[in-house]
């Protein structure tokens, strides 16, 4: 009698257990792999500031799930984010990865996550191939295509008649993204195109390439602390005397506007995002940043915002199921959320389609400088060059 | 090609090959004197460029973070020597590369855990701008402080070591040790100066680059191997030789860098170009370094007798 009881038992607590797969998991993890130290580390600290500000605004949960947010630094290193993407994914079981800022790094890393089914976010890099051929249903990019903000300066630069242009970016696939996007809509002169060394941080030699080769306008594309050190010699220099520097958000941003001070007032600037964008989401996520951090968020801080309202927004569509992949995907492919740039909805490439403006580095009215936007946009829900190659539909 | 650019350029690479010469300064003295091999001299150049970020943090001047960072390096390389690296002299060069590889691991983590991974160092404002050497040709002012320190430097080691009784020892220790020992010379003594200038070379080199560059962690180990080939072309133990070395290492540098991918871009996509010239350039200079080792094995001014 007993025996027979202890099997029935036993048999309904393993039925019991099987079952557990059509019940809501008890938590949502996500491995945030991002630069943290060296010249750069402003960026990933932002998009994780950024991350982390939107779980804690919803409750320390998403989707109405308690949040567990991992994150560990890549130092800017391909191979040590490769095995922080192995250990996230096979060791800790996280549901989402995201958080990398150079295109390089992540893809060396993203193998790690789509392999074994696990969805990536990115919060940042959005490398043209992956949009076009290498398209993958488990990659959703929340920031922009890679080529979009050069693609807005090559137009603003036609707008405003610019007739001669200088390039420069770093050696790697983003660098070769922005270039060939600024030439994609660019209807002028190209006088010069240089790439430098990923990491460079002296630019001695090129700026004497550029004097000698006399420009009109001279456009870069050197996120992070390349950036910060390219303009700082630029001016030092002289050459800001005789050549306008044209740039995209990410080389004038508020993490290379402190460090490099006055030189960067009325410079012009391509970016989807600008901190005095007026939709309330944005208005809300400012003012809550500069209240937890003390700073002004970067367009890098929108984006880690955004990629954690848009988690927000499909697991509670999902209610918390999230064992089916097939099922998470097309979540948060059809994800409705307030994002703090406006507009937005993704192509069938999971690239965004947007709007990006031009913005202005002027006073902030406390003696410091911000980055203020032109209200018409200079392209308009713009998607990418490459959805055409992705077999998605 | 105009001769503004050509001159730019030459100045550039001057400016390279005057800081990478205070560290292969320090190096072929620690070789040539003490016929030890220091990788961790890559180290010190970090040790002395955090120190100095530290201290211009501290106090709010670059002059005053420089000048602490030099002293407190020197310091500390003295301080290194008589504890841990005394013990090497005497044994063969592979434990001494073991064991100063062990120190750069030892102190990049060190390094890290006092200070963090980078600092920022940023060079005084009023040299911020740029200075106009000719009409047409504006230098940055801060490269050209650069250029002058490392030529004082130069010119003063010249004189410490050609013309004071203290250099008259290093070059003796350089030349042949054991006489040297023999002759009443109290090799300890001479041996943790040398030590502590060499030190205090590689921090006047990491402060000064550091708002350049950026002061972090693993930022000594890329410029110690170009050091290491200016001492082999220079001949070790030879100041003079570490001086043409470097300036020639720069010049190599700097054609990769600019005139190279030029001419390159007459027949290569942009990318190509841009990619090869630096790398040409690395190859052009070990090319160097083994024809150099073929014809004179020695280096360009060997001291050893």
């Amino acid at each position: 009698m007993i025996e027979s009881l202890q099997r029935k038992s036993i048999i309904a607590v393993v039925v019991a257990l099987l079952a557990g797969g059509a019940v809501a998991a008890d938590k949502v993890k996500i491995g945030f792999v991002s630069t943290l130290s060296g010249p750069s580390s402003a960026l990933g600290i932002d998009i994780r500031d950024g991350f982390l500000l939107a779980v804690q605004l919803n409750g320390g949960k998403l989707g109405g799930l308690p949040a567990e947010v991992l994150v560990s630094d890549d130092q800017f290193k391909p191979d040590v984010a490769r095995q922080l993407f192995e250990k996230n994914v096979k060791r800790d079981k996280v549901d989402f990865m995201t958080g990398v800022v150079f295109s390089n790094i992540m893809l060396a890393a993203l193998p790690e996550a789509l392999d074994n089914q696990v969805i990536y976010i990115s919060a940042n890099a959005a490398p043209s191939p992956m949009a076009g051929k290498d398209c993958n249903p488990l990659f959703f990019a929340v920031s922009w295509p890679n080529d979009a903000y050069h693609e807005a300066a090559g137009e603003f630069a036609n707008q405003r008649g610019l007739k001669s242009v200088y390039l420069l970016a770093p050696n790697y696939q983003a660098g070769k993204d922005s270039l060939a996007g600024f030439k994609r809509t660019f209807k002028g002169e190209i006088v010069g195109e240089n790439y430098t060394k990923l990491g460079q941080l002296d630019y001695a030699a090129e700026l004497a390439e550029i004097r000698a080769a006399k420009p009109q306008v001279l456009y870069i594309f050197l996120p992070g602390g390349m950036g910060i050190n390219f303009i700082k010699q630029f001016v030092g220099a002289g050459l800001g005397r005789e050549i306008t520097l044209l740039l995209p958000g990410f080389s004038a941003d508020q993490d290379v506007i402190n460090p490099v001070g006055p030189a960067m007032a009325g410079l012009f600037n391509t970016a989807h995002w600008s901190p005095d964008f007026s939709n309330p989401a944005n208005q809300k996520f400012v003012a809550e940043f500069e209240k937890e951090y003390h700073r002004v968020p970067t367009l890098y801080a929108s984006q880690g915002y955004d990629a954690a309202q848009l988690i927000n927004a499909a697991v509670r569509d999902l209610k918390g199921k999230l064992d089916n992949v097939e099922a998470t995907r097309k979540a948060l492919k059809n994800a409705r959320f307030d994002s703090v740039r406006g507009a937005f909805r993704f192509n069938t490439n999971q690239y965004p389609i947007q709007n990006y403006y031009v913005r202005t580095v002027g006073s902030d009215g406390k003696g410091g400088l911000i980055n203020k936007s032109f209200s018409e946009p200079i392209l308009k829900d713009h998607g990418d060059a490459y959805v055409q190659q992705c077999p998605m539909k | 090609m105009s001769p503004i650019f050509i001159l730019e350029q030459a100045l550039n690479g001057l400016q390279f090959g005057l800081m990478l010469f205070l560290l292969a300064a320090g190096l072929t003295l620690i070789f040539g004197v003490m016929d030890m091999i220091n990788l961790a001299h890559g180290s010190l150049y970090m040790v002395g460029a955090f120190l100095s970020a530290w201290v211009a943090g501290a106090t709010g001047s670059f002059l005053y973070g420089l000048l602490g960072g030099v002293a407190l390096t020197a310091l500390f390389g003295a301080v290194l020597e008589v504890s841990l690296l005394r013990s090497l002299y005497t044994r063969d060069h592979l434990s001494q590369v073991l064991a100063t590889f062990a120190l750069i691991l030892i102190l990049n983590d060190g390094v890290k855990m006092i200070f963090g991974t980078d600092l920022p160092l940023a060079a005084p404002a009023a040299l911020d701008g740029p200075v106009e050497l000719l009409p047409g040709l504006l230098y940055p002012a801060y490269r050209l402080v650069i250029l002058a320190v490392g030529f004082g430097l130069a010119l003063l080691l010249y004189l410490l070591v050609q013309r004071t009784r203290l250099g008259a020892l290093v070059r003796a220790g350089a030349s042949n040790r054991e006489m040297s020992g023999a002759m009443g010379v109290n090799v300890a003594r001479l041996f943790t100066g040398v030590f502590a200038i060499g030190a205090a070379l590689c921090a006047v080199a990491g402060g000064l680059l550091g708002p350049l560059l950026a002061v972090q962690i693993g930022m000594g180990e890329n410029i110690l191997i170009l050091a290491f080939v200016i001492i082999v072309i220079g001949g070790i133990g030879s100041i003079r030789g570490a001086l043409v070395g470097a300036i020639l290492v720069g010049a190599v540098d700097t054609l990769g860098r600019t005139l190279l991918p030029h001419l390159l871009r007459e027949f290569l996509p942009p990318q190509w170009a841009s990619a090869a010239g630096p790398a040409l350039a690395s190859i052009a200079v070990y090319v160097f370094m083994a024809v150099v080792l073929v014809l004179k094995p020695q280096g360009l001014f060997p001291v050893r007798s």
